[in-house]
């Protein structure tokens, strides 16, 4: 009696549809079945049985990482030369060493991986480590469950963490949407339609198109698709505006200097972009002293050491360039710029012959990587936001110095009026070298900071170049004001264009946007006015 | 200026007739008849170079058209050049017909390449020459008369123009990267095989494009100097100098750099059309802004305002730069560099006004006459 209970048992073992009371251990021997359908029934079942040690070895079958010995066991082996060792797929113990020809690697396929990620989400819905019940709960959206969620409903009722439960309901909400009672799944609709992920958008469209739905639930179901979609609107615009004003930094920063140049000097300054490149390659050189010099948890202030460093090195060789060539070149604006394009290539193949024509690679400081993802799946990148703000720093500190200090007032008398100022005793010599000097190294400063986001090579500045022209042309030249609303505009107004026209066709559109504009207001959006205007 | 009221004085006709018989005739002789090795061949790869300078020489004439005398620095002149370019490149892209890698007989390789089916109807037309040709000169022109017409109206001058024109390019440039713009994107125009039915790798077709280059030149020349010499000459140089006074005089200026605007960019078109097939390709980076900017410097090199300097500065700087990029390639940026300031600083007046220059320093000490183009401090 007793040894046939007995085998009656270990046939009831071996079905694969009681697994849930069969051992861990022989399901995962079953994973090395040789029909993938024996495979993802294996996985299932694993996934049902809810057991926290599984979740190591479903990890490893994705990565491909488990074999099969000649008796048929599953394992996890790690090659070694031209053999492999061996470990338990459950506690990881070791249990020797097999030949490369004695094991056969357990395949996955693409529904096999499906199956994978699908009791994964199960098994790290309770107690797993707070990411993987997050991305559990965001799995369990995806694909919401037939059942209803009767596991969310447990794994939301022992979470204590307030924004996994909201993870879960939600997940939860998506689930019941598509089953039960007529109530239950108007509720279920009334919750969806609170929350702004662009997942819920694809589970309710999904719900819709469903055939034999009732009319009522048909209705709420679009009303919380529209309240939904309202909001993933807003979310993108927001998202958008972001990238229009960091591209608009970008800019700012870049023609920033050249509006002082021009504005003060009347001087197009074609080498502005290279003094831009010399920026950037200053950020090179100072990050590379400081990983060899410098002890390497200093290495995240080589960014604050690169900003003065940058705007020196920037400035002086403007000064130079303003002693040298420039300031034999007055009044012949047109020349000015031949000349100035000259040093341009001068400047660009001598960074090349130094550095190589190829990329340097600066990389973000720790405390600028990374972002902040809002609701909905928006990412405010952090190196973006800091240099939001180091463009408005250095704006804040240059209108400071026009304003309050002699040299700013020097710099705004020349403008006005070059001969009479010369006749109240400024030096026009020494305030033209000082500000060009002073150009070239807030040029110098956007050097560093589009080190931060792109690559630093000897073409960076002619990138940006034309589209700093555009931005004083447009600003009015010498109005810092003008610039920063010249700047501000492109950026966003590109980037509004982009997702309609594509970027290259926005940026073209932008371009003749503002060919136009210049016939309407030539001297750009804020002219100066007066006497000064005419000349 | 002598003979400023005549076209040339009959020793300039004797030396224009002269030198054009001699680039005529005498450069297709010598490669045509000594047999090929003997030390007084012109070897067959130097004819479409010197076809090619050729073509920059008139481009860089119909800048010095409106710099030199108009005082209109285009920075976007290359974008006429290139469009004439496209369209001389659209016509020889259709003679190709079944002859390309697919064999299609109705569409160009890079269109069936990527999957178009029916020809674009702004390639309609391009099978006849004549149509290519009329568009040679139509495109660029009408391109110029609308985007002058705007720009002169509103008074738009100096460096704003040229940073507009500079824009014109840089626009030009990003939407011919396109590949939906449906002129090769990235690529360009390639792989052309003959022109009237002649095959294009032949050095007898290429005999034939160097002298066409040549008269091209030498009619463009004709025609430059036609309107420097004529009433409209006198006007051009007067706005140069003092816009708002010729304006007051009662002048319709925008009228006057309208008309020199268009010439310069139909010149410009057709040394784009020429240049096309002896080179092969045509692509965007013909649009890009340094090639523009390259051309200014070589009408300073030689000498703005005189026609002939930007002849001699677009073949002079061009045969460096086939030398240099060759035997010394780090260098050319260098030189290229040091030419714009040197040329700007030292010698405003370029190659030819340095005799002048010397004859001043020796003569009186006195500095040297003040330099056209500029309409006084900003």
């Amino acid at each position: 009696m007793f040894r046939c209970v007995l085998s009656a048992l270990v046939a009831l073992l071996l079905l694969p549809s009681l697994a849930a009371a069969a051992d861990l251990k022989q399901l995962v021997d079953q994973l090395g079945a040789d029909d993938f359908a024996a495979k993802i029934q294996a996985v299932q079942d694993i996934g049902a049985l809810g057991d926290g040690r599984a979740v190591a070895v479903l990890r490893s079958l994705n990565d491909g990482a488990l074999y099969v010995t000649a008796d048929h066991r599953v394992v996890l082996a790690q090659p070694e030369g031209d053999h492999f060792k061996t470990f338990d797929p459950l506690d990881g113990t070791p249990l020797g060493e097999a030949a490369a020809d004695a094991l056969d690697k357990v395949l996955v396929n693409n529904r096999l991986r499906g199956a994978i990620d699908a009791a994964l989400g199960s098994l790290t819905l309770v107690g797993g480590r707070l990411q993987d019940r997050l991305s559990a709960a965001q799995e369990a959206l995806k694909h919401p469950a037939a059942d209803g969620g009767a596991a969310l409903e447990k794994a939301l009722a022992a979470e204590k963490d307030p924004q996994v439960r909201a993870a879960f309901a939600l997940a939860l909400a998506a689930a019941r949407v598509g089953s039960g009672s007529r109530e239950q799944r108007l509720a279920a609709v009334a919750e969806l339609a609170q929350s702004s992920d662009p997942q819920v958008r694809s589970v309710l469209t999904q719900q819709r198109d469903a055939a034999d739905l009732d009319p009522e639930l048909r209705r709420a179901i679009d009303a919380a698709l529209s309240a939904v979609e309202g909001r993933l609107k807003l979310i993108g615009f927001a998202v958008t505006l972001f990238e229009g004003l960091s591209l608009g930094s970008i800019l700012l920063l870049a023609a920033i200097g050249l509006a002082i140049t021009f504005g003060v000097m009347g001087i197009i300054n074609m080498a502005h972009g290279e003094m831009i490149m010399l920026g950037a390659y200053s950020t090179f050189v100072v990050q590379q002293l400081f990983r060899a010099f410098l002890p390497p948890q200093w290495i995240d202030g080589y960014l604050l050491a690169a900003v003065p460093v940058a705007f020196l090195a920037t400035a002086a060789v403007g000064i130079a360039l303003e002693r040298g060539i420039i300031r034999f070149l007055y009044g012949r604006p047109l020349e000015t710029m031949l000349a100035t394009w000259g040093v341009s290539l001068v400047l660009q193949q001598l960074v090349r012959s130094i550095f190589g024509a190829t990329n340097q690679e600066v990389a973000n400081p720790s405390w600028m990587t990374g972002g902040f993802t809002l609701i909905g799946g928006a990412t405010f990148t952090r190196n973006r936001i800091v240099i939001l703000i180091f463009c408005f720093a250095v704006l804040g500190a240059l209108a400071l110095l026009l304003r309050r200090t002699t040299l700013g007032l020097h710099m705004r008398a020349v403008t006005q009026n070059r001969d009479m100022s010369a006749a109240m005793g400024i030096a026009t010599a020494r305030v033209d070298a000082l500000t060009f000097g002073l150009g070239s190294g807030i040029a110098g400063m956007a050097g560093v900071a589009l080190s931060q986001i792109g690559n630093v090579s000897p073409n960076l500045g002619q990138i940006y170049i034309v589209d700093s022209f555009m931005v004083v042309v447009f600003g009015g030249v010498g109005s810092l004001l003008g610039t920063l609303a010249g700047a501000m505009s492109l950026g966003i107004v590109n980037k509004l264009l982009e997702p309609v026209a594509g970027a290259v066709l926005g940026k073209v559109v932008v371009l003749v946007a503002i060919i136009l504009f210049i016939q309407k207001r030539p001297r750009g959006l804020f002219a100066l006015k007066g006497r000064a205007a005419e000349s | 200026m002598p003979g400023a009221s005549s076209l040339l004085t009959p020793r300039g006709w004797a030396w224009f007739l002269g030198l054009g018989a001699a680039l005529v005739i005498g450069v297709p002789l010598l490669n045509a008849l000594p047999s090929a090795g003997s030390a007084l061949q012109l070897p067959d790869y130097l004819v479409p170079l010197l076809g090619k300078y050729l073509c920059y020489a008139l481009l860089a004439l119909s800048l010095d058209l409106i710099w030199g005398y108009a005082g209109i620095l285009s920075l976007g002149h290359g974008a006429f050049f290139a469009l004439g370019g496209y369209a001389m490149g659209m016509y020889l892209m259709r003679q190709i017909g079944t002859r390309g890698v697919y064999a299609n007989a109705e569409l160009p390789d890079f269109m069936v390449f990527l999957n178009w089916k029916a020809l674009p109807w702004y390639w309609w037309g391009f099978d006849h020459f004549a149509f290519a040709a009329l568009m040679v000169v139509l495109v660029p022109g009408v391109l110029a008369l609308v985007f002058g017409w705007f720009a002169f109206r509103s008074r738009v001058t100096g460096v704003y123009l040229s940073i507009i024109t500079q824009a014109l390019t840089y626009a030009l440039w990003l939407a011919f990267f396109r590949n939906d713009m449906g002129l090769g994107g990235n690529n360009g125009l390639t792989d052309f095989k003959d022109v009237f039915g002649f095959d294009l790798h032949a050095a007898s077709t290429r005999r034939g494009l160097y002298i066409a280059s040549v008269i091209a030149l030498g009619l463009g020349y004709l025609a430059c100097r036609f309107i420097v010499a004529s009433k409209l000459g006198r006007l051009l140089l007067a706005l140069r100098d003092a816009e708002s006074r010729v304006r007051f005089l009662g002048y319709r200026v925008d009228h006057a750099k309208l008309f020199v605007f268009t010439v310069s960019a139909v010149l410009a078109g057709i040394a784009g059309a020429l240049y096309v097939p002896q080179v092969g390709i045509i692509n965007p980076s013909e649009f890009s802004t340094a090639n523009s900017i390259e051309i200014a410097i070589w009408v300073a090199v030689g000498g703005r305002g005189t026609l002939l300097g930007a002849i001699i500065g677009a073949v002079a700087i061009n045969f460096a730069k086939s030398w240099l990029t060759g035997s010394l390639p780090e260098a050319w940026l260098f030189v290229l560099g040091a030419l714009f300031v040197l040329v700007t600083l030292a010698f405003p007046k370029g190659i030819l006004g340095v005799t002048g220059q010397l004859r001043g320093l020796r003569g009186r000490g006195a500095p040297p006459a003040p330099v056209p183009g500029e309409e006084g401090a900003p």
